[in-house]
């Protein structure tokens, strides 16, 4: 039933189409364009904006195109004189009660609805704002801040939220004129259960969700000389930095990154893939004790559940915090990277820690959130004893984290000519990676990396084929089995899943939840696709985006020589000159970490 | 079972109640139990006489077959001591229509003065017998029509019958009952629902609470019916919440029901079973809105939900489900008991059977009333209404509700049923008539309306959350005398924006009388915006007199 074609009349003009499409997709295969702002194919198809109206023959009122099936003998016009003044009409309301202000508006560039307007040729509209546009901004969270002024109530960050991530943070409260997007009980967003996953900002079609803004104090630390300023790039940034300067989708520009970030005036430019290959040797190892416990017939937490995704790890604390025990204690590599900036670094620079300052690029916004965590300040404990260090004096591992499009707008800012910029390297010691930990921003990528590490650990040979190709992809959940024989003989089966947005790390965890789970060892990341669909990533409309980026971190990864983990001759020398072993005393303290039971509504909290 | 003499019954609608009647009724009783008479004369409550819009309190009493209103509670011991006891009927105390006595045979008779012209069918019960009481209904013929459906009627049958008798759905749209029926039937599933639209919000109707607060059986046996037609397996009653007399009265004949047998499982012993609840809103006018109503059952936000999937194939849960209004099941056990054919002789072509309306605005006699399609508009305000009040001239109509139509009084002579009123942009929609006399203003009855809508406008569609809002904006601009000249053209625009674009039809109707206005009262609007002049003298305007 769902293939048969129809015959169906556009603009005069017959086609046969497939009976299942919608009037949209059926124009679009036609190649007439029809203009939407609320519609996002499969994640929300509710109609709600009225942009993408066509007339029907037979139909009293004109039909939303988005959500309207063909059917055999259907009619359409889509450019009639009805339809462009319904939708300017429409589009005119909207201008109406939106701030007229894009000269000042982060999402001036990529703004949908003012794209449409000139497309519509709208110059001005004729009616006169009907509510209040004097709000408030909401900037309770670390790393999302919304301007409901703005909002022009599409609900994709509603639909978003809801399907894709299965979080349901936001929800439309109020009536009509009245209606807004809004947190439980009116709440911020900071004091909600947010993961900070930023997703909604990559589908606001206006300037309504943007990142919490930190440009202004990496500037003020630079501007600082007592301060010794270094700066990580995660791996993803590397393959979407180039779209904020307008080069393809896809294009990977690592050695440019780095001599830019250089430019703007960082003491030490480093990269976070070392600590990307940190991070390996100690879930690895994590992973390898939890699986031979239980191989051994004692107990142990399986499977092992990946920590590298802040979005993810708030996910399961406020959902499943029964389940935390699962997951791996190592932290992320950006908060790995800073404790050893302010340990290891500074004690080789012979830096006082207090001086050095570390900043994060990355491609996230809730690593806004996650370098504020309280307990994401072991150098400064580290410290404290040794230097005597007092309260006032203290210090976070990480101390500023930015979005890849902050860091664009950084060299936008001064006029960095990025397209021409020479390849550069990063900096020594922390500037050494391998291809393992390049592909941490694809999806799977954590999961191929430790593989490559732990088959070699377990079996004590190389895996036959470096590239781990059952991992990679972007279905939202994959599940693989490896197996491996132990050097005493033994045959082991890992059985591991990759999950990547939070509605499907919400499928697995609910097996994990209700013991059903078979699997060893998940990697969760909170964004659809991995980092390199972070929340913090340059917006891009390619529907392809993530297969281009990730197609450029494997094709790195195969540039580089040494690809696994731990081949990384400078992650070697910090073990041997630091850490002395994977999940050592001291390994633990700086590179390890606890969470947090969290609940959904702390509405007893508020009242005390 | 006893015998009385004489039974007296109090109307206890919602209005008489605000009115007194409970305190009426206890000082009837009271005054009977003085003089003696208690084992001779009945005092029953019931529901609407017809006169609810008074404010007064009435009471009909036979076999003598007169109606008094207003009572007083201070009056009541003359009325038991003259009439009663006397046997002299107090003419001053009788209904005042026209100063004569008002008897039940002219209050029902097809050939006498006021409501000569209606014809009741959905309200046959409604002041005569005890709402609360099931065997009152039972004994006026009630549940005759289902016992005829599960006895010798099949399920396509009772939809033959329904199709036959051209019923046209009451909610506003006028679907074909039957055929909606047809569709939700064959619908697999061990789950289907049957749900009762009493959401009734319009503003300026009443109807269906007439019914529910009067002869709350006839719409469940309706309910019963259609379950047992479409293979209904559970219903729900989605009923306003500021409906509570109408919820307690439902309430109580859902209970009788379940004792009866006449809900829950095999019902009068047969392999049909049904349960029914109510389901009580929280007062947004836009859950009158099928699939509105059924996320707000669902404990979703009540927003309508795109279609298709239709409610027939997939509604509450997902599951079958057959929505319609407290008139359209309360018309099914008279098509059932009598045969398609009968209710189909009704009315006239396209419109078959009665209609009830809510007759109210500047006219003299406001109320409930039924008639049979294709009365004409003019005939209802003249007989039934007994024409404009202070003898002031008629401005125009507003049919249909507030997403109703407008209507001047050249187009009075247009008979009421949905093939004629279409011809003048119209319907009955809602069921409703709100009479204007010359001292309305036509900006600040729009005004009124749109400020409804803007605040019952859910807020899920661009045009209906911007364009009501916009609307009122505009005509509040014209009303205070800071229209300018293009406000009527942006009024215009956005009205047939709204009409084109709206999501669900409450935005497609909300500019519905605006449009209407603007066309048929033009002249008005511009006095407001050129002369800062209000010709109705009702708008404020901002400007001060010469001196």
């Amino acid at each position: 039933m769902e293939n048969k074609t129809v015959n169906i009349k556009i603009n005069g003009n017959d086609y046969t189409v497939d009976g299942s499409l919608t009037i949209l997709k059926a124009c679009r295969q036609a190649g007439i364009s029809i203009p939407t702002l609320c519609y996002m194919e499969n994640i929300c198809e509710e109609g709600s904006c009225g942009i993408c109206v066509v007339e029907v023959a037979k139909s009293h009122t004109l039909q939303r195109a988005c959500i309207t099936q063909v059917y055999d003998g259907m009619e359409i016009q889509t450019n009639t004189s009805r339809v462009r003044q319904a939708r300017k009409t429409i589009l005119e309301l909207i201008l109406a009660n939106h701030p007229q202000d894009c000269l000042n508006c982060a999402a001036s560039e990529i703004c949908e609805l003012r794209k449409i307007s000139y497309d519509l040729g709208i110059d001005e509209t004729p009616f006169e704002p009907t509510k209040d546009l004097d709000l408030p901004l909401d900037t309770t969270s670390p790393a999302i801040v919304r301007d409901l002024n703005k909002c022009i109530l599409c609900r994709r960050c509603v639909k978003e939220c809801e399907i894709v991530q299965s979080v349901n943070v936001i929800e439309i409260a109020g009536r009509g004129i009245n209606s807004k997007v809004s947190c439980f009980m009116d709440k911020g967003l900071g004091e909600s259960y947010c993961t900070n996953c930023g997703q909604c900002i990559k589908v606001c079609p206006v300037g309504a969700l943007t990142e919490k803004n930190d440009v202004d104090r990496v500037w003020d630390y630079l501007a600082d000389p007592k301060k010794h300023v270094v700066v990580q790039t995660a791996p993803a940034v590397r393959v979407a930095l180039g779209e904020e300067f307008g080069m393809p989708v896809g294009s990977l520009v690592t050695g440019k990154m780095a001599a830019g970030v250089r430019r703007l005036g960082f003491d030490g430019v480093f990269d976070t893939d070392f600590a990307a290959d940190l991070t390996i040797l100690e879930e690895g190892t994590e992973f390898i004790g939890r699986l031979t416990k239980v191989l051994n017939g004692e107990s142990a937490h399986l499977p092992l559940i990946t920590s590298c995704s802040p979005g993810w790890i708030k996910f399961i604390e406020h959902f499943f915090p029964k389940c935390l025990p699962n997951v791996s204690s190592c932290k992320s590599p950006q908060q790995m990277f800073g404790a050893v900036t302010k340990t290891y670094y500074a004690q080789q620079k012979n830096l006082d820690p207090r001086d050095v300052i570390c900043v994060s690029v990355m491609p996230c916004t809730a690593k806004k959130y996650e370098c504020l965590r309280p307990e994401m300040d072991d150098a400064f404990d580290h410290w404290k004893d040794k230097l005597m260090l007092k309260d006032e004096d203290h210090f976070q591992d990480v101390d500023v984290a930015i979005t890849t499009r902050e860091l664009g707008r950084m060299m936008k800012e001064v006029g960095i000519d990025f397209e021409h910029l020479p390849e550069e390297s990063f900096d020594s010691p922390l500037g050494e990676s391998t291809g393992a930990a390049v592909i941490f921003g694809a999806t799977g990528g954590v999961m191929e990396a430790a593989l490559r590490t732990v088959y070699e650990v377990v079996t004590g040979q190389a895996l036959p084929k470096v590239e781990l190709e059952i991992v990679r992809g972007m279905k939202g959940i994959r599940t693989a089995d490896i197996p491996m024989v132990s050097a005493d003989g033994k045959e082991i089966i890992a059985k591991v899943a990759i999950a990547s947005g939070l509605g499907n790390a919400r499928v697995l965890l609910e097996e994990v939840s209700n013991g059903t789970s078979p699997y060893h060892f998940i990697e969760i990341m909170a964004c659809p696709g991995g980092c390199l669909n972070g929340g913090g990533q340059p917006i891009s409309n390619d529907p392809n985006v993530c297969e281009k980026r990730a197609a450029a971190l494997y094709s790195q990864d195969e540039a580089i020589t040494i690809r696994k983990s731990h081949d990384n001759p400078e992650i070697k020398k910090i073990y041997e000159n630091y850490f002395e072993k994977p999940n050592s005393h001291l390994a633990h303290e700086l590179l390890h970490t606890s969470y947090v039971e969290r609940d959904l509504y702390e509405l007893e909290k508020e009242d005390n | 079972m006893k015998f009385y003499r004489m039974h007296v019954l109090v109307a206890e609608d919602t209005r008489s109640i605000m009115a007194g009647a409970k305190r009426v009724e206890e000082a009837l009783v009271e005054e009977i139990r003085l003089a003696g008479l208690e084992d001779e004369i009945r005092v029953v409550p019931t529901g609407s006489l017809g006169f609810s819009d008074k404010d007064q309190v009435a009471i009909a009493i036979y076999p003598d077959n007169i109606i008094y209103c207003p009572v007083l509670v201070s009056t009541v011991p003359e009325i038991v001591e003259e009439h009663f006891l006397k046997g002299r009927i107090i003419k001053a105390l009788a209904h005042p229509m026209e100063q004569k006595e008002v008897t039940m045979e002219e209050r029902t008779s097809e050939n006498q003065m006021n409501l000569d012209i209606q014809k009741r069918i959905l309200l046959e019960n409604v002041g005569k017998i005890d709402p609360e009481n099931i065997q009152e209904y039972i004994a006026a013929d009630g549940y005759v029509a289902l016992e005829k459906a599960l006895f010798s009627l099949t399920p396509e049958k009772v939809i033959d019958e329904v199709k036959k008798s051209e019923l046209r759905g009451r909610g506003g749209a006028g679907f074909p009952t039957g055929l909606k029926w047809q569709f939700t039937r064959p619908n697999p599933g061990p789950v289907k629902y049957v749900i009762c639209n009493a959401d009734e919000g319009e503003p300026g109707t009443f109807k269906d609470r007439e019914i529910m607060e009067g002869d709350p059986h006839k719409m469940i046996e309706g309910m019963i019916l259609a379950a047992y037609a479409v293979g209904g397996t559970h219903g729900y009653i989605y009923i306003r919440g500021e409906y509570a007399l109408s919820i307690q009265r439902l309430q109580k004949a859902i209970d009788a029901c379940y004792e009866y047998g006449l809900l829950g499982k095999n019902i009068l012993g047969t392999d049909f079973s049904f349960e029914l609840c109510i389901h009580s809103g929280a007062g947004a006018y836009i859950c009158g809105e099928e699939t509105a109503l059924i996320n707000s059952i669902e404990g979703k936000r009540g927003e309508p939900r795109k279609k298709p999937p239709y409610p027939p194939s997939q509604g509450l849960w997902q599951k079958p489900t057959l929505v319609n209004n407290v008139e359209t099941f309360a018309n099914i056990p008279a098509i059932i008991s009598n045969g398609g054919e009968w209710y189909q002789s009704i009315g006239v072509e396209g419109s078959r059977g009665t209609k009830l309306f809510s007759l109210m605005g500047d006219i003299n006699w406001k109320g409930t009333i039924e008639i049979p399609f294709g009365t004409s508009v003019g005939d209802i305000i003249d007989n039934i209404g007994h024409g404009v009040r202070y003898d002031r001239k008629l401005k125009g109509v507003i049919l249909g509700g507030s997403s109703g139509s407008l209507l001047v009084p050249e187009e009075l002579n247009t008979p009421v049923d949905f093939h004629s009123l279409a011809h003048i942009e119209a319907g009955p929609g809602s069921g409703s008539i709100v009479v204007m006399d010359e001292t309305r203003c036509i900006v600040d009855i729009c005004l009124n309306i749109a400020e409804f809508f803007r605040h019952e406008s859910c807020g899920k569609c661009t045009p209906c959350r911007e364009g009501t809002a916009q609307i009122c904006h505009l005509l509040e601009m014209i009303a205070s005398g800071n229209g300018l000249p293009e406000d009527i053209d942006h009024l215009e625009k956005i009205s047939q924006t709204m009409m084109d674009a709206s999501f669900c039809p409450l935005g497609q109707t909300a500019p519905s009388v605006l449009r209407q206005a603007l066309k048929k009262y033009r002249q008005e609007f511009l006095d407001h915006i050129h002369n800062s002049n209000c010709p109705a003298g009702v708008c404020n305007m901002n400007f001060t007199e010469e001196v």
